[in-house]
């Protein structure tokens, strides 16, 4: 069969970018289809992002909306960071799925639907009172009715196969479909179903006729007057591929101990969304790597430490959940100074939450959840494709410093894809092993220390001449001997800690994409990188001043962290948690005045809703006049406002009731609305601040407002 | 002996140690529990290396208490057994570390008593010449907590009568005159005395050390006085292939299958385009 060319003469309107979003029971195949799309809008020179949204439950009930699956794909001849906030074209293939994507459908769309699929007892199912294609639910949309599962029926009717393979070729239909919309070619599907069903050619025919039925029955519908025309990106000259997250964390990690000449073991036990490493990682045997599938997600790490000590490369990742059960045994990777890299792909939480969802709510775990003082670098991924930098980054590091490294990844970069321009490992960093020095005939002392970085050295069980012994107990420096010793532990502690900070002299400054200096400055860490760098773009793009600086080196910060926020009047930390790395920022910068926005959906920002609220800070910053009087009142001081003064006032007027200091930052850590002294605090800043005042020489200790 | 040591975290031994082997199948790596650390604690650590057949070494120091802690009841304590958190008795069923051995298909079980260096040599000779995980539980005394809790078998005046040393191939006799034997009866063991009531030497068990099935080794390790002599020796020693060895074949088998040899013939390899 020769490629289907449109013959039909249609209207083609160009576009920069056009988000699409293929919705359908988890059984329809929409993952498939979605990310078909995808590989051909890429291979045709797209920049693309995608973003898979799919239900925790095997297989839900049957046309309930618990059971729909999505993939939504941004495709564009601009650079694209983000799957995009709400679809052009939305496919639903049966009424729960337009049930459950409605709101992600823009105003004035297409919504193509298999109307076959819209009978009483589906729409009842999906909680539709009435049929939406008939009454006003979908004014607002180009509703196209088209009957996919009849015409996938009548095209494949000559084939042998069952019904219920017959109908699974459907999405292939409606694929066919988008295919003619964004006037996009078929062979590289119909080389993908070739290879796919290989050892089944019935089911290579019936795929390859439902694709081109869709197609050609596109071109025939009325309701689709035009097709788009999404022309190539002008993207950097090279070789690109498509990588998900997970995939890409796992050849990071392959890729470090390919450079580094150590062996990767990986321990780990199932949970999503993380399972898709282990599952990448185990394909790969020939490349020496290791891979467990452990009883627990303690033995997991655990495994790990042991193929660390054994001189290999120590690897674990998980989920929320998991890093809680981490914990113990982190402390012992910490304590016995090991290589360890502990991935975790974040999901919504706590305890079990939304396991398929996204969510950065670990940032504080990574950081501080182990038991006493038991430092760990903290790093994270910020793109599907960088979590391959990071991964590299994290062995690098953790074999250079002998310490754990946590990588946190999430759902969306984990499960996310896009074009990934191939690197070669010889531009990958070396990767030095810190073998231990000439011992020139004295013993070897596991705790003696690299002058620079305070890293201890790598002995090899099994060398003669390095025998030594390691734990969990305190150990005395230098001969890593137990000791009960007072002071040595608190050097021991000081030096663990030093040594992690000093990790800092070697990881790259914090980067700012903007002016370097003004009025907001916009800060984000980890995976809401694409939608805080296109929300930014753009505003910067119609004059705002506002800049970015996203984190991927959390623990330690870049160096000139400090330098950076001190040129901006307010800094506003974006994530997707209750504002993790706002406090931790905040406890390490007391002086900088430091916001937070925060959601808590288990879905990733939409550059709408940031930019939304870039826009109401800036306009914070300087505008006060004309604010509801109520709005300052709830608000807060922190308002440069004769509102907030008066509200200030108010508080210092009145001891109980409405005194409550409700700041943003909250004012005073011991908690207004107590003690008169508090309230002082809390509005003669706010005087200050009004009257343009240096106010900041003003400073009751333990104050934490503005101090 | 200088040797290389890691000491962990309380329960986690053969999780580490699993770890330690796998990067380094070279090494002979011994790991070293007790009763709370390797059945409580870290009870699937403990199950799932004996599974695995990773090929390492544990021993079992088992004293029935929680000396470390000062003194709490232990999975091995005896029911009624009256310690700081069970003052009114322990109301617990104890655990027989052999049967979660036998239960997770274990493929090495001993049982030696911490008095006794001679028959600990010969049985950690043979735990370290068996491949897989070998699994020697040790019956320790603990002065502090659990004096004399081994006390049936392990007194001077008990020993002949009370233990039976078993040995691969060889009838179990025991007692002071090698008299008294062990013999199947149907489904049950029962102790007899060669010379009285017809017995012969022939009536007597050979020990077969070797056998998959579990079920009389199981019978044997089960045995506790006074009815009965506490086995001691190799109950269990089962050729079975380790973890490491398979894994060293999956690594060769994939080296041949394999498309990709070097990290950039994989990342590109595949499906990729170029843009010019």
């Amino acid at each position: 069969m020769s490629d289907a060319i449109s013959t039909v003469k249609k209207k083609a309107e160009e576009v920069e970018k056009v988000v699409v979003r293929f919705a359908g029971d988890s059984g329809d195949g929409m993952q498939l289809t979605g990310s078909q799309f995808s590989f051909t809008s890429a291979m045709f020179g797209n920049d693309l992002a995608t973003f898979p949204d799919f239900p925790a439950e095997i297989r839900a009930p049957l046309g309930t909306v618990e059971g729909v699956s999505g993939f939504q794909v941004q495709i564009g001849k601009i650079d694209i960071y983000t799957p995009g906030d709400q679809a052009d074209v939305l496919v639903a293939m049966n009424p729960a799925a337009l049930k459950s994507n409605l709101g992600h459908a823009k105003k004035g769309g297409n919504i193509i639907v298999d109307l076959d699929a819209f009978d009483k007892r589906n729409i009842e199912k999906a909680g539709f009172s009435a049929n939406p294609l008939e009454d006003h639910t979908l004014d607002d949309y180009n509703v196209v009715q088209a009957p996919i599962s009849s015409l996938t029926k009548t095209a494949l009717e000559s084939i042998e196969l069952d019904n219920k393979s017959i109908m699974r070729s459907k999405n292939m239909f409606a694929l066919g479909m988008m295919y003619w919309l964004f006037d996009r070619p078929l062979t590289d599907t119909v080389r993908y179903l070739e290879a796919k069903f290989k050892k089944t050619p019935a089911l290579i025919e019936a795929n390859k006729k439902a694709l081109y039925a869709g197609f050609h029955y596109a071109e025939t519908v009325e309701a689709l007057p035009s097709f788009y025309k999404v022309p190539p990106a002008s993207i950097e000259k090279g070789k690109y591929r498509h990588v998900s997250g997970n995939v890409a964390t796992a050849w990071g990690l392959m890729a470090a101990s390919e450079k580094s000449g150590k062996r990767l073991f990986y321990g780990s036990y199932p949970i999503t969304p993380a399972s898709d490493i282990l599952h990448e990682l185990s394909k790969h045997k020939n490349f020496g790597v290791i891979t467990l599938q452990a009883e627990d997600e303690i033995a997991a790490i655990c495994s790990a430490i042991g193929a660390s000590y054994a001189g290999q490369i120590g690897c674990t990742a998980s989920s929320g959940p998991g890093l809680a059960l981490k914990g113990e045994a982190l402390g012992l990777a910490i304590m016995s100074e090991l290589p360890l890299v502990i991935v975790d792909v974040q999901r919504g939480g706590p305890s079990t939450g939304l396991p398929t969802k996204t969510e950065q709510a670990d940032l504080n775990i990574a950081i501080y959840g182990r038991n006493s003082e038991a430092p760990a670098i903290v790093i994270a991924a910020s793109t599907p494709s960088n979590c391959f930098e990071f991964a590299y980054m994290a062995v690098k590091l953790s074999i250079e410093h002998m310490t754990p490294v946590i990588l946190l990844t999430d759902g969306y970069l984990a499960n996310g894809s896009e074009p990934w321009k191939i690197p070669n490992m010889s531009s990958m960093p070396d990767i030095v092993i810190p073998n231990p020095p000439n011992l020139n005939g004295s013993g070897f002392l596991p705790y003696v220390r690299d002058k620079e970085k305070l890293s201890r050295y790598w002995a090899i069980p099994g060398t003669i001449g390095l025998e030594h012994r390691i734990g969990g107990l305190e150990k005395q420096e230098e001969t890593g001997n137990v000791s009960y010793d007072p002071l040595n532990h608190e050097n021991m502690v000081r030096v663990r800690a030093e040594k992690v900070e000093r990790v800092a002299n070697y990881i790259p400054e914090l980067e700012i994409i903007g002016e370097g200096v003004g009025k907001l400055l916009v800060v984000g860490w980890g995976g809401t990188y694409g939608g805080l760098f296109t929300s930014v773009k753009e505003l910067q793009q119609s004059g705002r001043k506002v800049d970015l600086a996203h984190f991927n080196y959390i623990n330690p910060l870049p160096k000139n962290t400090k330098d950076v926020f001190s040129k901006y009047e307010k800094v506003l930390v974006c994530e997707l948690n209750m504002g993790q790395l706002a406090s931790h920022l905040r406890s390490k910068f007391p002086g900088v005045k430091i916001e937070s926005y925060t959601k808590i959906q288990g879905q990733p920002f939409t550059v709408t809703e940031l930019k939304e609220q870039f826009l109401e800070q800036l306009k914070n910053n300087y505008e006060h006049n004309g604010r509801d009087q109520e709005e300052i009142y709830k608000t807060g001081l922190y308002q440069r406002s004769i509102g907030s003064v008066v509200s200030g006032l108010r508080r210092l007027l009145h001891p109980v009731g409405n005194a409550k200091c409700i700041t943003p930052n909250g004012c005073c850590q011991r908690g207004c609305g107590v003690c008169i002294r508090n309230r002082l605090c809390c509005t003669i800043p706010v005087l200050h601040e009004y009257l343009w005042l240096p106010y900041r020489t003003w400073k009751r200790p333990g104050c934490s407002y503005r101090s | 002996m200088n040797t290389y040591g890691f000491h962990t975290v309380h329960g986690r031994g053969p999780a580490v140690a699993t770890g330690v082997k796998l990067a380094n199948p070279k090494l002979s790596v011994w790991e070293v529990q007790g009763d709370g650390d390797a059945l409580a604690i870290g009870g699937n650590h403990f199950i799932h290396a004996l599974r695995r057949n990773i090929d390492i070494n544990i021993l079992l120091f088992n004293n029935e208490i929680y000396g470390l802690t000062k003194g709490q009841y232990s999975p091995t304590s005896q029911m009624g057994k009256v310690t700081k958190s069970t003052p009114f008795g322990a109301v617990e069923r104890p655990f027989h570390a052999a049967e979660l051995v036998m239960g997770a298909q274990g493929t090495y079980y001993a049982r030696t008593i911490d008095t006794n260096p001679k028959l600990m040599t010969e049985i950690f000779v043979k735990a370290a010449k068996h491949v897989g995980t070998s699994m020697v539980e040790i019956l320790q005394n603990c002065v502090i907590f659990n004096d004399k809790t081994h006390g049936a078998i392990t007194a001077r005046e008990n020993r002949d009568d009370f233990q039976l040393h078993i040995e691969h191939g060889k009838p179990m006799l025991f007692g002071k005159d090698k008299n008294k034997g062990i013999k199947l009866n149907g489904l049950k063991l029962e102790v007899v005395t060669v010379g009285e009531n017809g017995i012969t030497e022939k009536d007597i068990l050979v020990h077969d050390a070797h056998t998959e099935d579990p079920t009389l080794h199981l019978m044997l390790a089960r045995l506790t006085p006074p009815k009965f002599p506490m086995i001691l020796g190799v109950i269990r020693e089962v050729k079975a292939k380790a973890y490491y060895q398979m894994m060293e074949e999956e690594f060769e088998m994939s080296k041949t299958r394999a498309k990709y040899h070097t990290m950039d013939e994989l990342l590109h390899g595949g499906e990729t385009w170029e843009v010019k």
